[in-house]
């Protein structure tokens, strides 16, 4: 998350655009939270909304899933931490969860008057950082800024080069007050952030020393970037796609290496998730086992290779281990749907900073398979108990390695490593993909490691960087029409003045009307969406000036309060719904209709047209639509069995935006991958 | 002002014996709690969006139940919505013929379906009509220029 980064923005340049939701007066905090509110519900999205409010809290709320994503969508970083009912019509709850995990890395709540066991399990699998039951309490909803907190801070210390100091803050850190007190949590709050916050900065300067630049533009992955992506990786070839070339071949201005990898990965988790099919809810189940556990589910899921890829070598339960948990949980669910458990359960053992980004499951996976590639034939110091794990389960342990911080981590990747080389992987996904995080991960290694694990990690990062292309399933010719949409350019950066300057030079031309124009008209319209387009520069955990947000918030609300009644239309100020965004919707719902070609797409899209009418975008939206329609009927052509595709593609194109910040927290700026000895 | 006093009271006892019968729960009251002079028709609103709402529902549930081949996880997630926005505003009785009804959903019980149905449309009658009951008073009390009494 940017949490620190913003953090580093803030303090270092002084810029006060975006101001850190924890850096408000500790009086404040943790008022102005922005939550989004899903539910279906007429009667509880008000009580809920309500009960925000009481709290102090900035609240959205909208009556469908599909308006709420397309408002996350829309406002990246306008938000902080989303509510949503477990059953709702148009769309799962879950699936929503998902989406959001996958896309914007947001905290999900989920809630529901059902309390039985499996559909908390569920919500538990699918990353939700906590599970309501309705009737929804408003002393269980004072709480909630604890999961932004706790988020922030798992994706803080990803960044640490000190992982001990890291545990400890985190530790400190984890133990946000639940009492219902509210004032006696604030003020405690106030205390563990000062100390949060110096460790923010400790980390800020840890990585500026590092890396060559801290504040790194967030690259939005539009339609036509990501296309030109794909060719490119075509033209390599999937296996032999390697962020470098790839850039090359791309040759985008601004585009930086780690953009292009950490994007690789994605699309790997991508490309693996569509091959592979299956879902095992017991293997979720292990990520909140122990270690014992989490190996027999491991075992059960063999011959699932991508699943056995996004898991990889989280064996060993490492001290922090609930502390995976919970990321787990959530990364689990961002990284892979249901259908990678074992990446779930790999996440949870192998490394103390969970991931909890989206493509921390991906990451893995990239990482897992590149450790196998580099360290074939490099003797390593493998637990045999890990190596036996391993071999309980068909799939590729190296995954385990690159989110491991320490010694037992590096021993596993090692171990891992060498399991994998034995066994068949899909070398390619690991690699591009893994790449930044390996080497953020083998950039971190504390001091403390041993010499030869921590060469080991070095050189896997560097290998990896230079191997492999992507797992099969090459999807090329299927996201032409995904690019055809206009596409979010937006390469958001962590202030707001970056944002102007540098979202233009990077829009393609193609992008036209597209939501760039929507967003720049966002910003630059004082009506109920600037409070997002504020939001849009500032990563996205980080709150605009509370009181400059005040007018917008209730802007917010009024646009949220007219979610509910999208359905009736003439609402003014609607959000302009971005073409991916409904083309994305409508596979949902094709996905969610099976493949009843057009029809579902209609159905969203004439919705969209009642909602959207009144936008201040006018022009736009008829563009839009114009061009929504275009792609859904090209999308429903693609349905048989490839909806899923179209779907994880937006998704991933989503993600990218959100995966930006990533890559510097990783701290690849100015790491040079290609210049490790291999 | 007697005459205030006298609705107060009114209102107030009118207000414990539709907690102690079980009518209202715990979590209207906490509704009432969320009202303020920011929000002071906070409890109306949210009642009124309950009885628009429960409406309909009640009139899908008759409808899927009438079916000739019941669709039970239709009538299931209806249940289910029902329960959920009961047991939000604190109509507890309504709640409970609903977890009752969610029981013979899963069994595909018609005949304990259509029971309980009309067991929680009879309930949701009822607790409509003390609401209502309440609001009135609520009214009478303001007219004659008091103010409502805050049960705690």
């Amino acid at each position: 998350m940017n949490l620190g980064v913003g953090s580093v923005v803030k303090t270092m340049s002084g810029a006060s655009c975006s101001v850190s939701w924890k850096s408000n007066d500790n009086n404040q905090f943790p008022a102005g939270l922005r939550v989004l509110v899903v539910d279906d519900d007429p009667t509880c999205l008000r009580i809920l909304e309500k009960m925000l409010r009481n709290c102090h809290y900035e609240v959205t709320k909208s009556n469908r899933a599909e308006i709420a994503l397309s408002l996350l969508r829309e406002n990246r970083n306008g938000f902080d931490i989303v509510i949503s009912d477990v059953h709702m019509p148009d769309m799962d709850g879950f699936k929503l969860l998902e989406h959001v995990g996958l896309e914007m890395d947001l905290p999900v709540i989920m809630m529901s008057a059902d309390d039985s066991k499996d559909v908390v399990m569920k919500g538990v699998t699918h990353g939700a950082c906590d599970y309501l039951i309705k009737p929804v309490r408003i002393e269980a909803l004072k709480n909630i800024w604890q999961h932004v907190i706790r988020k922030k801070k798992h994706e803080r210390k990803d960044k640490d080069f000190d992982q001990s100091a890291t545990a400890e803050e985190g530790d400190r850190q984890q133990k946000p007050p639940e009492d219902l007190d509210y004032s006696s949590s604030a003020n405690e709050g106030g205390n563990w952030k000062s100390s949060k916050r110096r460790k923010e900065e400790e980390d800020e300067t840890e990585e500026r020393d590092d890396s060559s630049s801290l504040k790194k533009p967030r690259v939005v992955w539009s339609v036509e970037l990501h296309q030109q992506f794909v060719q490119a990786v075509n033209q390599l070839g999937i296996d032999k796609a390697v962020p470098k070339k790839i850039l090359e071949l791309m040759n985008v201005p601004g585009l930086t290496r780690e953009n292009v990898a950490s994007h690789l990965q994605k699309y790997r988790l991508y490309l693996r998730r569509l091959s592979g099919v299956s879902q095992h809810p017991s293997g979720l189940n292990n990520s909140f086992m122990g270690h014992p556990e989490a190996t027999y589910g491991m075992s059960s899921f063999n011959g699932l290779e991508l699943q056995a890829l996004a898991a990889t070598g989280q064996l060993p339960a490492q001290s922090l281990a609930t502390l995976q948990a919970a990321a787990l949980g959530r990364s689990a669910t961002k990284g892979a749907t249901i259908s990678m458990p074992l990446v779930d359960q790999r996440n949870l053992f192998s490394f103390e900073n969970p991931k909890l980004r989206f493509p921390e499951g991906q990451q893995q996976l990239n990482n897992s398979n590149k450790q196998i590639n580099l360290l074939h034939g490099i003797p390593t110091t493998m637990e045999p108990k890990q190596l036996a794990d391993l071999h309980q389960s068909s799939h590729s342990p190296s995954f385990v390695a690159m989110n491991m911080q320490g010694n037992s981590r590096v021993q596993q990747n090692n171990a891992l490593l060498m399991h994998m080389s034995q066994q068949q992987q899909q070398p390619s996904r690991a690699q591009m993909l893994n790449e930044t995080n390996n080497v953020s991960q083998v950039s971190r290694p504390p001091l403390s490691m041993s010499q030869q694990p921590l060469s080991s990690n070095g050189i896997p990062g560097a290998v990896l960087s230079r191997s492999g292309g992507i797992v099969a399933n090459v999807r090329g010719p299927v996201y032409s029409p995904v690019s055809q949409a206009s596409p979010m350019v937006d390469f958001s950066l962590n202030q707001n003045t970056e944002l102007q300057n540098n979202s233009f030079p990077l829009v393609s031309s193609n992008s036209g009307m597209s939501t760039m124009t929507s967003k720049r008209m966002l910003q630059e319209e004082v009506n109920s969406d600037i409070k997002r387009s504020r939001g849009f520069p500032s990563g996205y955990n980080m709150f605009d000036e509370l009181h400059q947000q005040k007018s917008q918030d209730w802007g917010l609300s009024s646009v949220g309060s007219t979610f509910d009644a999208s359905h009736h239309s003439t609402i003014p100020g609607t959000l302009d719904i971005s073409p991916s965004m409904l083309v994305q919707q409508g596979i949902s719902s094709m996905k969610r209709n099976g493949q009843n070609g057009i029809s579902p797409i209609s159905d969203a899209f004439s919705s969209r047209e009642e909602s959207g009418n009144v936008n201040p975008m006018g022009g736009n939206l008829l563009t839009v639509k114009a061009e929504q329609l275009h792609d859904a009927s090209y999308q429903s052509s693609f349905f048989p069995g490839q909806f899923g595709q179209d779907d994880l593609m937006s998704a991933l194109l989503k993600q990218q935006e959100s995966v930006g910040p990533v890559e510097t927290e990783f701290g690849f700026d100015g790491y040079a991958l290609d210049n490790l000895p291999v | 002002m007697e005459i205030v006093g006298k609705l107060q009271n009114q209102f107030m006892e009118f207000m414990r014996s539709l907690y102690r019968e079980g009518f209202l729960d715990y979590q209207f009251l906490q509704l009432q709690k969320l009202q303020d002079e920011s929000n002071p028709d906070f409890v109306v609103e949210v009642v009124s969006l309950f009885f628009e709402d429960s409406e309909k529902l009640l009139n899908n549930l008759a409808m899927a139940l009438q079916q000739q081949v019941v669709d039970y996880k239709q009538v299931d997630a209806h249940v289910h919505q029902f329960k959920g926005s009961s047991s939000s505003i604190g109509a507890q009785r309504v709640k409970n013929a609903c977890v009752a009804f969610k029981n013979f959903c899963e069994e595909k019980n018609l005949e304990g379906c259509v029971q309980c149905l009309q067991h929680a449309k009879h309930e949701y009658f009822l607790v409509k009509n003390k609401l209502e009951t309440l609001f009135r008073l609520e009214q009478q009390i303001l007219a004659a220029g008091g103010t409502v009494p805050v049960l705690s």
